[in-house]
């Protein structure tokens, strides 16, 4: 009989009968069964050089450099932005002063919709959950003071995402700074903006062709852009399980890549440009398998299914940034706990860059107080811990190696399931994943108000508390000087050119053109994104939400 | 049939502004839904005057905010506005999402009944509007 055999009848099944454990069944989140025990005989038939190997080498199961930490730490990138320019250009030199390596830009919703800071529909979100973007000018000042050859730049925006980097483009090139030497990051993932994210504008067909216009742009002009950050985060952080957030995140991959190769691109152009965005939960070994299972994942995908020829095309790179949703309004000090634990998984994971949550932010945006604190944790975790010292170090766990293969085989089973919807497109206009991400959500409710689900502070462990926590609030005094420059630029920009530049891009847009030029002329004369978006609305028309509960 | 049978409590959960963190909203209609409400919900990105329409026509007893975006001091005044030139001063207002404690007692002041924060349960959101609507 096999030692583990032997084992669990002679031993632990007699302890278990003397002392039962805390629950019947334990699982992950994503349903995966977890033993009391893994040994040797979990990795029995499995073959280390083929499903793990190398770092630096295909699959990348243990990470996508050879030296990973050992020569440079992640990237520490705190995801911040509110009110106006100058707010926000205050912040990111704080962040920078601090040590902070490189941006990351929160626009406020208008300018994530397409609307200028003036429109209706704008008034009262202006400059709320991120900064207020209408112009060049509002850009310029946005990055005053920060050499855009010395900084990586990530941008969450998504359908104005070509604006948005063409503004930034605009901004370098006033610098003086050579266009191929910017770099950074434009999320510009659309899918997962219908499936959980919301600032959607034009509908899946023409807003897949804005992505796939970028990416021929970039390949040409921008070799160190990241062109597009495909994102999980905002799908799990609606509900969804670790293995549906890797599936249904590299299917939308797939829709991405294949667009692009039906528009007649070289999937080695533009593949190795391409980014990727999970976030870093709280079932810490899950997560951890998760990255990695994500990594072999995508590595067989690009190679396999579309024949990539260049290994970094086979590369997942990612940012991570810890549970928003599990950042607790009662004792918001235990939040500094969790995100530090979830920042451990997903440095352990290999992740590129990171953004660790404030303590504050499920009460309001953080503080300059807290936000320094949560790049702290980083920072600690980092220069203290000495986990960066070796590569992948809980490859071989015979746990982890399982829960890696369980992730990835669950959500290659998701993928095949969209597949056979039609592919992402398809499957997010019938409803699949959202259907999918609010089972989930409705089932976590439920575990924790039936207390199966114990969160600390919550539903055990509660204190009687008023909570005195310093929060930062966005006035309208900042809204109020936006829009004031944004009439004043109305007022003395050249119309006539602006005119010229809408009509080339409407006209671009309307045939097979590359909108990117036509829309960098534009921001460089001045047209605002909610011109920009407009022009688009009235060729592509705009997408209507299907509600599903 | 008893009255209470008969007269199923009808409710508006409704999402006013930009902003798309819509997990809460629908995790609530769903909840209420299941505690026996008949339960309307508006989808994202609505604007008052949206709101305030869909509570008229559908006749609600009681409508749930969701707002996440930090803009309910300027939405909630025109909310309340619009229900009383539509004579609807009656009907229940609840609100949820990431509103900052110090807000509260304005949003009270206008006519909001409660103020649901993260992390409480959806049984209290259903009791509340059960014993108030």
């Amino acid at each position: 009989m096999a030692g583990v055999e032997r084992w669990e009848r002679d031993v632990y099944e007699p302890a278990r009968r003397k002392l039962p454990e805390r629950q019947a069944d334990f699982s992950t989140t994503s349903g995966i069964p977890i033993k009391a025990l893994y040994t040797p005989e979990d990795r029995a038939g499995h073959d280390y050089e083929r499903e793990v190997g190398y770092p630096g080498e295909y699959p990348f199961t243990r990470g996508v450099q050879p030296t990973m930490y050992r020569s440079r730490f992640w990237t520490m990138r705190q995801y911040a932005g509110f009110g106006t320019a100058e707010e926000s250009n205050a912040r990111y030199r704080y962040l920078l002063a601090n040590g902070q390596t490189g941006l990351s830009v929160a626009f406020d919703l208008p300018t994530q919709i397409g609307y200028d800071s003036d429109h209706p529909m704008a008034l009262s979100e202006v400059g709320k959950v991120g900064v207020a973007i209408s112009s060049l000018e509002d850009m310029e000042i946005l990055f005053r003071g920060i050499p855009l050859d010395q900084v990586s730049t990530s941008m969450t925006i998504n359908a104005t995402a070509s604006t948005l980097l063409a503004l930034y483009i605009a901004v370098g090139k006033r610098q003086g700074v050579p266009i191929k030497k910017l770099s950074g990051t434009t999320q510009n993932d659309i899918l997962k903006e219908y499936v959980a994210r919301g600032t959607y504008i034009y509908p899946p067909g023409p807003s897949m062709r804005l992505i796939t216009d970028m990416f021929r742009y970039c390949a040409e002009e921008l070799p160190l852009w990241n062109t597009i950050s495909i994102s999980g985060y905002h799908m799990r952080e609606a509900g969804c399980t670790a293995a549906q957030e890797v599936g249904f995140t590299l299917s939308h991959a797939i829709a991405y890549v294949q667009a692009a190769i039906d528009a007649g691109l070289d999937v080695d152009s533009f593949a190795p440009r391409l980014s990727f965005f999970f976030v870093a939960q709280s079932h810490f070994f899950e997560e951890v398998a998760k990255f990695r299972a994500a990594r072999r994942l995508w590595a067989s995908i690009m190679r396999e299914r579309f024949k990539a020829k260049d290994p970094r095309s086979w590369m997942l790179r990612f940012h991570t940034q810890t549970a928003g949703v599990s950042l607790t309004a009662q004792q918001p000090d235990n939040n500094v706990v969790r995100t530090a634990l979830q920042a451990l998984s997903a440095v352990l994971g290999g992740t590129q860059s990171l953004h660790t949550n404030s303590k504050d932010e499920a009460l309001a945006l953080p503080t300059e107080a807290s936000a320094q604190l949560a790049l702290r944790t980083q920072q600690i975790i980092a220069y203290e811990t000495g986990v960066g010292d070796t590569v992948d170090p809980l490859a071989g766990s015979y746990y982890v190696e399982y829960l890696t293969d369980q992730v990835e085989a669950k959500a290659r089973e998701y993928i095949e399931k969209i597949d056979s919807l039609g592919g992402s497109v398809r499957a997010i206009e019938q409803g699949f994943e959202q259907r999918e991400i609010q089972e989930a959500a409705y089932r976590f409710q439920q575990e924790v108000e039936r207390n199966e689900r114990i969160i600390v502070g919550v539903n055990r462990f509660q204190v009687p508390e008023e909570i005195p926590v310093p929060i930062l609030r966005v006035d309208t005094r900042a809204r109020d000087e936006q829009i004031a420059r944004l009439r004043r630029l109305r007022a003395t920009r050249d119309q006539a050119a602006v005119d010229r530049c809408l009509e080339d891009l409407r006209q671009a847009a309307l045939g097979t053109e590359n909108v990117m030029p036509r829309i960098l002329a534009a921001v460089e004369n001045y047209a605002t994104v909610g011109e920009i978006a407009d022009t688009l609305r009235a060729v592509f028309g705009v997408q209507k939400e299907s509600v599903v509960i | 049939m008893s009255p209470a049978a008969t007269k199923r409590l009808r409710v508006l959960v409704a999402k006013p502004g930009l902003d798309g963190h819509d997990r809460g909203a629908k995790v609530v209609a769903r909840a209420l839904r299941d505690a026996g409400m008949e339960v309307i919900y508006t989808g994202i990105r609505q604007t008052p005057e949206q709101i305030v329409e869909a509570a008229v026509q559908e006749d609600v007893n009681a409508i749930a905010l969701s707002i996440l975006s930090g803009a309910h001091r300027e939405l909630f005044p025109r909310i309340f506005e619009l229900l009383r030139q539509n004579g609807m001063e009656d009907v229940l207002v609840v609100a949820g999402g990431i509103i900052p404690d110090e807000d509260v007692p304005d949003l009270k002041a206008l006519g909001v009944r409660a103020v649901f924060g993260p992390g409480t349960p959806t049984s209290a959101i259903a009791e509340f509007i059960r014993n108030n609507a």
